[in-house]
């Protein structure tokens, strides 16, 4: 195929234009992927690479690495809680922010701005909130009578606090919800309202269904989200108390760059991506029966 | 008939209007109480943060613990820090980002639909499985401890911001640049003088969420920066604590001075933070 002489400059253009990303694809992506990969078949100090140990990394993760379980487990107990507690929170926020009131933008204000701290300041913020004694939360709790746990210092409620303490920053999902609520085509409302139809049949079959897109977009990214925490643990617990927040990136980047295990810790990656991509692709698939785009046939 | 009619609806009016106003009051003073309990904590004496009862609101406020504050850790050093690297991060994304959407937006070249696919595939990579062989190579380039590894990725592209500029850029008749193009204006001339002017509002979107993106960076600088002089706020407002003692008063006025930027960058640019809310949210 002959391609005139039009054609071949396009190309030409095309590429020069997309020549940054090209050459940040292939340093700081396509290099990284296949070096990690390849690391995460060796014992890997950082420095040199003193042995290749096939499937060795994997196997020593799943069948002896209690730690790795327990991080594995904290990343799904902290995926299984704050993924759906972060939609309904964000959803609920959403309606509440679509009511017609005249100072409405003032309250989207209030609720947006914890989304906009950093997550780095908001674990500051958040430690002394959930002090024990002298945090705001336990105090007020206590003026309704109810004598507060320890949240981020004890075991069982840390991993919880964790969720709690994100759900601060639902704001930024929340506003992404509103915007396709508002895009909601009011004439669907209007013919539903002839037919009297209650608030909760209008927001289940056609609210719902027509921001349904969006809804997925937010699942994925928070799976994704939820699969990397790491800065609150990092912060705020460092992993404690007894590793109940010992969350599995935190425990990657020990292995990587506190015990010098880069080779452990690459394996480790990989299985989280691959953990990730599995998810991400059930989540697609399961979902493709509810997820309504329009224009498209049914 | 028509009357109840009208009253109920009336009635259903006027609970909205009160309920909701209660729900949405509740909601927003939930929400602004962290924010509240760090600035009130920064003006504690120390010996009313740990006072039982609770100060709610210190009288006289506390001033000096901000001037304690800054001048406990090398504060300002690591503002300098900071924004050093937010400036630079932010020219390299708006050069390169904005080139590569041009090439996906705008030059009929037969790859561009597979690049897209390709970029917008590679924001479903975990960071930490191109991390180990970042750092080993930034390492070897003699670049860890300094801000190259932290701010050099920005001029080669960002795929969510090359996403964004796309699909504004995709809104642009292209009239404009055929008109161009037969009066003899290159390639170049094209994207840097008819397009870019075009679209400074989406500019200002990928330049503000890069501005956050390195302010709240805390992995990136973790990994790289090592020594106590090269920290990012992020780092280095874990100087307040050391292992069994927090300066709370001093690490909530550093936090409130580390969030007030954002707040006041947020409140003259909200219409910007608006329209990006929005551009994000089609991304649906």
């Amino acid at each position: 195929m002959r391609r005139t002489k039009q054609e071949r400059r396009n190309i030409l253009l095309g590429l020069a234009f997309a020549s940054p990303w090209l050459v940040g694809f292939i340093l700081f992506t396509l290099y990284p992927i296949l070096a990690s990969l390849y690391y995460s078949f060796t014992e890997f100090t950082g420095l040199d690479v003193t042995g290749f140990v096939g499937w060795g990394n994997y196997v020593h993760m799943i069948t002896k690495d209690e730690l790795f379980h327990k991080s594995l487990y904290n990343t799904m107990y902290y995926l299984v809680l704050a993924v759906p507690l972060g939609f309904f929170v964000a959803m609920g926020l959403a309606l509440a922010l679509n009511l017609k009131v005249k100072e409405i933008s003032f309250y989207r204000t209030c609720v947006y701005i914890p989304n906009i701290v950093p997550a780095f300041a908001s674990s500051f913020i958040w430690l002394w909130l959930l002090n024990s004694e002298y945090g705001l939360v336990n105090l007020v709790l206590e003026q309704i009578g109810i004598w507060g746990p320890a949240w981020i210092s004890d075991p069982k409620w840390a991993k919880f606090s964790i969720v709690l303490m994100a759900q601060w920053g639902a704001g930024g999902s929340a506003m992404i919800f509103l915007a396709s609520l508002q895009d909601v085509p009011r004439s669907l409302y209007e013919v539903a309202d002839l037919d009297g139809a209650t608030p909760w049949v209008k927001f289940r079959y056609i609210t719902l269904p027509m921001i349904s897109p969006v809804i997925l977009f937010h699942i994925i990214m928070a799976l994704f989200g939820a699969f990397q925490v790491f800065t609150p643990a990092y912060i705020m617990t460092n992993g404690g108390p007894a590793n109940s927040t010992l969350f599995y990136v935190l425990y990657l980047y020990r292995n990587a760059f506190n015990y010098g295990k880069m080779g452990y810790a690459s394996a480790m990656a990989w299985l989280l991506f691959i953990l990730a991509l599995i998810t991400t692709l059930v989540v697609m698939k399961t979902s493709a029966r509810f997820v309504y785009y329009q224009g498209e046939e049914r | 008939m028509a009357g109840t009619r009208y009253g109920s609806k009336r009635m259903q009016e006027l609970r909205t209007q009160i309920l909701g106003r209660v729900v949405l009051i509740a909601v927003s003073l939930l929400f602004l109480a962290p924010i509240f309990w760090m600035v009130t904590t920064s003006l504690k004496d120390s010996s009313q943060v740990m006072a039982y009862p609770p100060v709610w609101l210190p009288w006289p406020p506390k001033w000096d613990n901000y001037e304690i504050a800054v001048n406990a850790i090398p504060f300002l050093l690591y503002l300098r820090n900071t924004v050093t690297i937010c400036f630079f991060t932010i020219i390299g994304t708006l050069i390169s980002s904005t080139l590569v959407a041009y090439s996906l937006a705008k030059i009929p070249w037969p790859g561009r639909n597979a690049l897209l696919i390709l970029i917008l595939s590679t924001m479903m990579l975990p960071f930490p499985v191109t991390m180990i062989p970042l750092f080993i190579t930034f390492a070897k380039l003699g670049w860890v401890n300094t801000f190259k590894p932290l701010i050099v990725p920005a001029f080669l592209g960002n795929a969510f911001y090359i996403f964004l500029l796309r699909q504004f850029f995709m809104t642009i008749p292209a009239e404009l640049s055929d008109a161009a193009r037969i009066d003899g204006a290159s390639e170049f001339g094209i994207f840097s003088r008819i397009i870019l002017p075009l679209s400074k509002p989406v500019l200002a979107v990928v330049a503000l969420f890069q501005f956050l993106g390195s302010w709240n960076d805390f992995l990136g600088p973790l990994i790289y920066l090592q020594s106590n002089e090269k920290y990012t706020l992020a780092i280095g407002l874990q100087m307040y604590r050391t292992t069994n003692w927090v300066e709370w008063e001093l690490l909530m006025a550093a936090s409130t001075l580390v969030v007030i930027p954002i707040l006041i960058l947020f409140f003259f640019a909200q219409r910007t933070f608006i329209e990006g809310i929005a551009i994000t949210g089609i991304k649906g």
